[in-house]
């Protein structure tokens, strides 16, 4: 049972409780009650099917936020073999808040390179809750390089509620880090898998973001903006993020739709906080079909394909 | 008390006399009243300071480009309502009104000129026009101007001034970070050259992509340019911004742009930029 539960999860965690009670009534008394509790497990499912079958769109963003749900270590850890932790961009420092490193994922090496937030507040303070500086965005850089001189593709996970807005980033070149990466990653010589696993706000998200296959994890946002700093923009008032969330059209199936994206990832019922390693199984499944597919292409048809996705990207009329 | 009577009908107040409210503008630099026609002949740069006055394209353009040589490339591109985005406003009134008001299509308006002789692209941006926000539109002129650049590799030239990615346009708005930078990685090895000039204010997502990929990169004096708006970093950190923080001049101090020219010596150095590199 997850410790944090949202209003929309209450009659989830109502029948949760129900079996948890149920359970320990059984092993109290010594009673068999598999049946029953085997009957409210199924209750229970058909309760998250309902309530995710009418997600909306903030409860979406809510889910993608959620503080048990998986982050980019914790994948790394349920679906590589081997992984070893590449540091600092050679400039500066090195940002704990964007993680790079060498994986070997089922006989595969990659490069990873992620967003990376926080358990707890001295976590979160260490990884400055997901938001990188400068240093991060050329950390990511560097190891891409690394792995274009050695013809190893890249999986980039996102998971940002945004680049840092601090003074320091701004000093160093928080508009110059990630316009450089999204000028490189659009001519890097190698396969580039990106993945939304949690959150994708803004810039901060595409300051990695630029890839061949684009894809989201079920309960996921990827939006030009946050919902909340959309409505403080709009309405003066971020408590109406929910319906700035409504408006922004953030959520998978939206980007899908639109052709912004190549695929969703399913989590497990409920959603990846619930089962972390059937979400890690279904992450690492839709990586190696990806990467499989991406390493047959030849670099320059891999770079002209890349550009002209993005070339074509956008809506108008003119006549 | 009879001297206090009026004797005759008395005094008229005068009637206000109306004041062309556009013949007279406050500096907002150093607060002097200034003469409009002397201001517009300063190219909108205050003559007691130098503030720099925000200008749109269609200021803009004529002090770069030599006399009827701006042939515009895509007039007619106008922006959709793609997420048919409605909040307190519905986007598709806002794209109204903003034509309307500013008589533009959009936020970005791009050609062939010359410049000095020099055969260019040109484009430039219009703070007016939703902020200059890049959605879509922005983001295939910008696009176009590239692919013309190329096509008679000549230099590219923007004058970019926007307040970031066009929220309305959603997603697609954020892609076209993505689709200008993916374009310009096309001329980052071999040219044609790029220089990108940042004017008062630059933020966000055109920063972020086009604004900081220039081969050269110019600043307007004082220009406000960064990743983050100031009010967002102001909130961050819970205190007031150090005087001069995103400025040119703090920019050119940390290294993020080549040089700050004045607006009217802005045509002289990159003529003088283009013969350089025109080395052949």
């Amino acid at each position: 049972m997850s410790k944090i539960t949202y209003d929309f999860e209450q009659p989830i965690t109502d029948v949760e409780v129900e079996i948890a009670l149920l359970e320990s009534k059984a092993m109290a008394t010594g009673t068999d009650l598999t049946s029953e509790i085997g009957k409210l497990k199924e209750k229970r499912d058909k309760v998250i099917r309902d309530v995710h079958s009418k997600l909306n769109r903030w409860q979406r963003v809510l889910l993608a936020r959620h503080p048990d749900r998986p982050y980019t270590l914790d994948y790394i850890e349920m679906i590589c073999d081997n992984f070893i932790e590449l540091h600092g961009d050679r400039q500066y420092g090195d940002d704990a808040a964007m993680v790079t490193g060498m994986a070997e994922i089922d006989g595969h090496n990659m490069m990873i390179i992620g967003h990376q937030k926080g358990r707890g507040t001295r976590d979160n303070i260490k990884r400055n809750f997901g938001m990188s500086n400068p240093e991060g965005y050329r950390k990511a850089l560097r190891v891409m390089k690394l792995g274009e001189k050695f013809k190893i593709p890249i999986l980039s996970l996102v998971d940002t509620p945004g680049a840092f807005p601090g003074l320091g980033a701004e000093e160093r070149g928080q508009a110059e880090a990630i316009a450089k990466n999204l000028l490189e990653m659009s001519k890097l010589k190698v396969p580039i898998l990106v993945i939304i696993i949690g959150e994708g706000a803004s810039g901060g998200a595409l300051g990695i973001g630029i890839g061949d296959r684009i894809l989201m994890m079920q309960n996921t946002w990827y939006s030009v903006i946050s919902p909340e700093g959309c409505a403080s923009i709009l309405y003066r008032d971020s408590s109406k993020a929910a319906e700035a969330a409504e408006a922004l059209k953030l959520t998978p199936d939206d980007l899908l739709e639109i052709g912004i994206i190549d695929g969703i990832i399913t989590e497990p019922n409920g959603g990846a906080h619930r089962d972390k390693e059937s979400a890690a199984d279904s992450l690492k499944e839709s990586i190696l079909t990806n990467i499989r597919e991406l390493q047959n292409l030849p670099s320059n048809i891999l770079i002209e394909n890349r550009v002209n996705k993005y070339s074509t990207m956008g809506a108008w009329i003119e006549n | 008390m009879n001297w206090f009577k009026r004797v005759q009908k008395g005094l008229r107040t005068s009637q206000k006399r109306e004041m062309p409210d556009n013949l007279w503008i406050k500096c907002k630099g150093c607060g002097e009243i200034l003469f409009r026609k002397e201001l517009e002949k300063a190219l909108h740069v205050c003559p007691k300071c130098g503030y720099h006055f925000r200008m749109g394209s269609n200021l803009y353009i004529p002090i770069l480009a030599d006399e009827n040589s701006y042939r515009e490339i895509s007039p007619n591109l106008r922006s959709v309502d793609p997420l048919g985005f409605k909040t307190s406003k519905k986007y598709s009134d806002q794209l109204k009104e903003a034509k309307k008001r500013t008589g533009l299509q959009d936020a970005c308006r791009i050609g062939e000129a010359t410049i000095n002789g020099y055969p260019v692209v040109l484009g430039a941006m219009d703070f007016g026009f939703i902020g200059g926000s890049m959605g879509s539109v922005v983001g295939e002129k910008v696009s176009r101007g590239i692919d013309i650049a190329r096509e008679n590799n000549c230099p590219l030239i923007i004058v970019t001034s926007s307040g970031g990615a066009r929220m309305q346009e959603g997603i697609l708005s954020l892609m076209q970070m993505a689709k200008t930078s993916a374009k310009l990685s096309l001329i980052s090895e071999k040219g044609p050259l790029f220089i990108s000039i940042l004017t008062d204010p630059t933020t966000g997502g055109v920063t972020a992509s086009f604004g900081m990929l220039g081969d050269i990169i110019i600043a307007e004096p004082g220009a406000l340019v960064g990743f983050a708006g100031p009010r967002v970093i102001k909130q961050t950190i819970g205190q007031d911004l150090p005087e001069g923080f995103q400025r040119a001049e703090f920019l050119m101090e940390k290294g993020f742009v080549d040089m700050i020219v004045e607006r009217n010596k802005m045509k002289s150095r990159i003529s003088n930029i283009i013969r350089f590199f025109n080395n052949d």
